[in-house]
């Protein structure tokens, strides 16, 4: 309990918050390499994951591939992409963090398109558009809470795993923790994690916000029910109010 | 048979409780979670250090005792020195290879000393009671400044004493410690005048460290001495005149309860043996292409030394 109480106080100490290794620093830091991971990740995962919900096909590929990702060990991968590119920049965990990152993107992604009614896609088909128009402007903005959520679940891991980057001399909060470590500096050490963790709820936060502020009006003002409605007497639904014939039907 | 709501909820009642029961009997206490050595005085638990290195001596100390007559458990790879020698204090294990110039700076950060005779000597009276260091081997693994060949050649460079002649920045390679360090960056600046920034590499003079120096990041690199890596590479070790580095004498630290006469007598003439040479050559085999285990290599080691107490 005292070591917590150390941490925050640690925290909170206006020297710590002054020079090059200040928080401000580590924080800007930290939330600019995750930014990059997260921008990177998106290139990459979201074309693919479009194309693969629009058309419907390689989802069983793609679920597999992810699975494998996720699986690699992301310090193991700094530290291995480090030593055969003799690189110790940000490079190498900037490409072990992306890979982290492109599962979750790419599952928003693909299950977002697929979850968008397939009349709706249908009907806007019927209305001759095109396979691209079809994308913009009805599947992407109807999908893009789900799209969001996949977005929002690969930063919460960004922002917790760009730590274990601080083995290598790079900056970020993981810098309090591996150097508060080092010198059993343990107030340093549990200082940066309640940063980190700090940050990673308001990252949280934020694509919580997002992922609310996204929605189409049309979706959220009135949901379409299924014609398989659950009141018998109102077949054809909200959609066609008082209808004559809805009541007795 | 458990149908009823109440039986089921007996059913996980009891479950809980055997559990329970059956976690409380394994922690025996201490840090590790085994149970402290109660037996006669000549059964020994060895630990080591997470690296190479400690582990071949924890096997050389352990296949040593064993060949006569002392029983041997290990708990090896168990972690940082904070991590071990609290699993010293608490008694999860007796007995494990140690440097002594480190070992005196962990229990006094104080302390100037820098000789083997005179670290060995500060050791002696800064470690806790109930606790004692054998004798020190010959061999040390030491903390040493290393710069490239090229580096050495370019700004005639072979002590620490010239690096006042280079004109460009130094950095040095070194784990996030040797910011603090008596010997590390203050250090540079008080007894040699040099002023250089730390990049803060976490891998205590491994291949990160090694690659580091060799593409330029870095200038200077913090490579204990029995790293392979110094002759693989051809890098220069610094050489240090103000005795800046502490000595690293390899030294069994041990629970003084446990240091029979066999044991003392055993751990003593190991020490006897043991040369810097020696550490280079394990790690070698270890490191290298062949990645010998501990084991073996201890059994390497004590074929050609036998130790007959």
């Amino acid at each position: 309990m005292t070591d917590i109480l150390a941490a925050f106080a640690w925290v909170f100490d206006p020297t710590n918050w002054a020079g090059p290794g200040g928080i401000p620093v580590r924080l800007g830091e930290h939330v600019w390499y995750s930014l990059l991971t997260l921008i990177l990740a998106a290139v990459i995962a979201l074309p693919i994951g479009f194309a693969i919900g629009h058309t419907g096909r390689f989802r069983g590929l793609a679920v597999g591939i992810s699975g494998a990702l996720r699986a690699i060990p992301t310090l193991g991968l700094v530290v291995y992409l480090a030593l055969i590119t003799l690189n110790l920049s940000i490079i190498p965990p900037l490409i072990a963090l992306t890979i982290l990152a492109i599962p979750p993107v790419l599952a928003g992604a693909y299950s977002g398109l697929e979850s968008v009614d397939r009349r709706t896609i249908d009907a806007a088909r019927a209305m001759g558009m095109t396979e691209l128009q079809i994308l913009f402007k009805v599947e992407l903005p109807l999908s893009l809470p789900l799209i969001i959520g996949g977005l929002r679940s690969a930063a919460l891991q960004v922002v917790a795993t760009w730590t274990v980057a601080a083995i290598l001399p790079v900056g970020g909060l993981g810098r309090y923790l591996f150097d508060g470590l080092a010198v059993q500096k343990y107030d340093e050490m549990l200082g940066g994690s309640i940063l980190v963790i700090a940050l990673a709820l308001v990252t949280d936060g934020v694509f919580a916000i997002v992922q609310r502020l996204v929605v189409p009006r049309g979706v959220a003002a009135g949901k379409v029910q299924d014609v398989r409605t659950k009141d018998p007497w109102r077949p054809l639904g909200p959609s066609v109010p008082n209808h004559p014939l809805g009541t007795s039907l | 048979m458990f149908a009823s709501k109440r039986g089921r909820i007996a059913a996980g009642v009891l479950a809980a409780g055997a559990l329970l029961a059956l976690s409380a009997c394994s922690s025996g206490g201490g840090a590790l979670g085994g149970n402290p050595s109660t037996s006669s005085s000549d059964s020994v638990t060895i630990g080591s250090a997470a690296f190479g290195e400690s582990e071949i001596l924890m096997q050389i100390y352990a296949q040593a005792l064993e060949a006569n007559g002392v029983k041997v458990s290990l708990k090896p790879s168990i972690g940082q020195r904070d991590v071990y020698l609290k699993a010293l204090q608490d008694g999860s294990i007796d007995l494990i290879p140690e440097y002594s110039g480190n070992l005196l700076q962990f229990y006094d950060k104080s302390a100037t000393a820098t000789s083997s005779d005179e670290v060995y000597t500060a050791l002696g009276k800064a470690l806790p009671s109930g606790f004692e260091v054998l004798d020190q081997a010959k061999a040390q693994d030491a903390d040493s400044y290393n710069v490239t060949k090229e580096f050495s050649e370019k700004w005639g460079v072979k002590s620490l004493s010239d690096l006042s002649k280079v004109t460009e920045p130094l950095t040095v390679g070194a784990n996030p410690e040797f910011q603090e360090r008596p010997y590390g960056i203050p250090g540079l600046k008080s007894a040699y005048g040099v002023t250089a920034t730390l990049k803060p590499i976490s891998d205590s003079g491994g291949p990160l460290t090694v690659a580091a120096l060799k593409n330029g990041d870095v200038q200077l690199a913090d490579i204990y001495t029995t790293t392979p890596a110094i002759k693989d590479n051809g890098f220069v070790t610094l050489e240090d005149p103000k005795s800046l580095i502490a000595a690293q004498n390899i030294v069994p630290l041990i629970n003084s309860k446990k240091a029979s006469s066999t044991v003392k007598d055993v751990l003593n003439k190991v020490s006897a043996e043991l040369t810097t040479a020696d550490l280079i050559d394990l790690n070698g085999e270890n490191q290298g292409a062949s990645k010998t285990q501990p084991d073996a290599l201890a059994k390497e080691w004590l074929a050609k030394h036998p130790i007959k107490k």
